[in-house]
């Protein structure tokens, strides 16, 4: 039996499960690759010039995207468990965060 | 004359009844017959009314298609916590649902109460669930005597605030169910002896509050919980055991670094 599940914070558990396996499952990858400059540059700057491919890119925008939703989604779980706000101040605070995060990201795609 | 009279009665809700159900007619309804290792839904027709809750459903199928049907109930007004059952799979009280509020396709199905070991089709055996209560720290203690002059109580106090909110838990184990930590862990105490653990932390007149917390952070505590929010979601009394085991969290946090730095 499987009850319904489909609910907002049901499902931001879900997208931090599965965010945070993933990032553990890429990151020593992500390590590795970087202990190439040190070990072996060559094979670096092949592996660099593969990661030219928009594919790529796609994949390394999968990964940041990630990242930030695990961030977001473990800084919302600790102020909401840590912070006994009431629910209209947790709207605000979300919203302030959400206005902030768009705002500040505009600016760093214009800096990029 | 006399006794004509419970005759025409009859006769006449008859048809006031037949005139109601002309158009919905009979539902389809599957219910778990069995336990929980062995059994298998089986379908039912019961005649549709234009108000009925699902408890009326169940009641009317041991009443007038299969007497051996076992389920539970007391007072039928969302007080007993008694007849909490999965409808469609999601967990209710089955006395305050309305059929039409969960009916698909003139289909509904009905099985017992999720995360409890099935005793036979719709009753669960709630034990454990009432263990946990306990283990919680969930019994209480008086703190003061029959002799003693009775303590005022502030209903505005922010302690006693945080004690209300969670003192109209009837124990319908509805969030147990709800509950996928409980489903993954069989020795987490679960939302409801939480809820309970955080109210009586906050209750001047409970005298043993210090063990809650040690009640509470061992392995099957509440750092078990991951704020999913089913439990909240569910409450059919609108309680939020959610946010009472993150008090319990901030609490338990609190009293292990006092621990550490005194
Ligand atoms: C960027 C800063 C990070 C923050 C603020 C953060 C926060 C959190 C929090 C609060 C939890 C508990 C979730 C729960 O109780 O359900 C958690 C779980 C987890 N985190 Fe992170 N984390 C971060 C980075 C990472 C990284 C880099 C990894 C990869 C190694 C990772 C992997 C995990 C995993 C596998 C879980 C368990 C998921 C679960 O229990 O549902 N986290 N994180
Ligand atoms: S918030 Fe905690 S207790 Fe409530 S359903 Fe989720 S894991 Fe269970
Ligand atoms: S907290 Fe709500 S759902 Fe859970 S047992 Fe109490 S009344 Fe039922
Ligand atoms: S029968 Fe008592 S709560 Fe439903």
């Amino acid at each position: 039996m499987r009850p319904a599940r489909a609910h907002p914070l049901w499902l931001a558990f879900v997208l931090h499960r599965t965010s945070g396996l993933a990032l553990a499952l890429f990151l020593p990858l992500h390590f590795w690759v970087l202990s190439l400059a040190l070990t072996q540059p060559e094979r670096l700057d092949a592996f660099l010039s593969f990661t030219e491919q928009p594919i790529v890119k796609l994949a390394e925008f999968g990964l940041v995207f990630l990242l930030a939703v695990h961030m977001f989604g473990g800084l919302r779980l600790m102020a909401l468990e840590w912070l006994p706000w009431s629910a209209p101040q947790k709207t605000l605070a979300a919203g302030a965060v959400g206005i902030a995060v768009l705002i500040s990201g505009t600016f760093f795609l214009q800096v990029v | 004359m006399l006794a004509s009279i419970p005759v025409r009665l009859w006769e006449h809700a008859a048809g006031w009844e037949a005139g109601l159900t002309q158009d919905t007619t009979v539902l389809e309804v599957s219910v778990w017959r069995g336990t929980a290792l062995d059994g298998a839904y089986e379908l039912f027709e019961v005649p549709a009314h234009e108000n009925q809750t699902i408890l009326d459903v169940v009641s009317w199928i041991q009443q007038y298609a299969d007497a051996s049907l076992t389920y539970r109930f007391a007072c039928r007004v969302g007080m007993c916590g008694s007849c909490a059952m999965m409808v469609n799979d999601q967990p209710r009280w089955t006395c305050r649902t309305h059929v039409k509020k969960v009916l698909k396709d003139r289909r509904v199905r009905i099985g017992p109460l999720r995360n409890l070991p099935v005793i036979k089709d719709l009753a669960v055996d709630m034990d454990r669930f009432f263990d946990k209560w306990v283990a919680a720290g969930g019994a209480h203690v008086p703190s003061a005597g029959r002799g003693d002059p009775i303590p005022a109580v502030d209903p505005e106090e922010s302690a006693r605030v945080k004690a209300s909110a969670g003192i109209e838990c009837i124990n319908c184990s509805i969030c147990y169910a709800a509950c996928d930590t409980v489903a993954g862990n069989p020795d987490y105490l679960g939302p409801a002896a939480l809820q309970r653990a955080w109210t009586l932390l906050n209750d001047a007149k409970h005298d043993a509050r210090a063990q809650i917390l040690d009640a509470v952070s061992g392995t099957g505590g509440c750092h078990n919980c991951h704020s999913m929010g089913s439990c909240t979601v569910f409450c059919p009394n609108d309680l939020d055991p959610m946010s009472a085991i993150a008090g319990l969290k901030r609490e338990t946090a609190r009293g292990f670094f006092r621990r550490r730095g005194g």
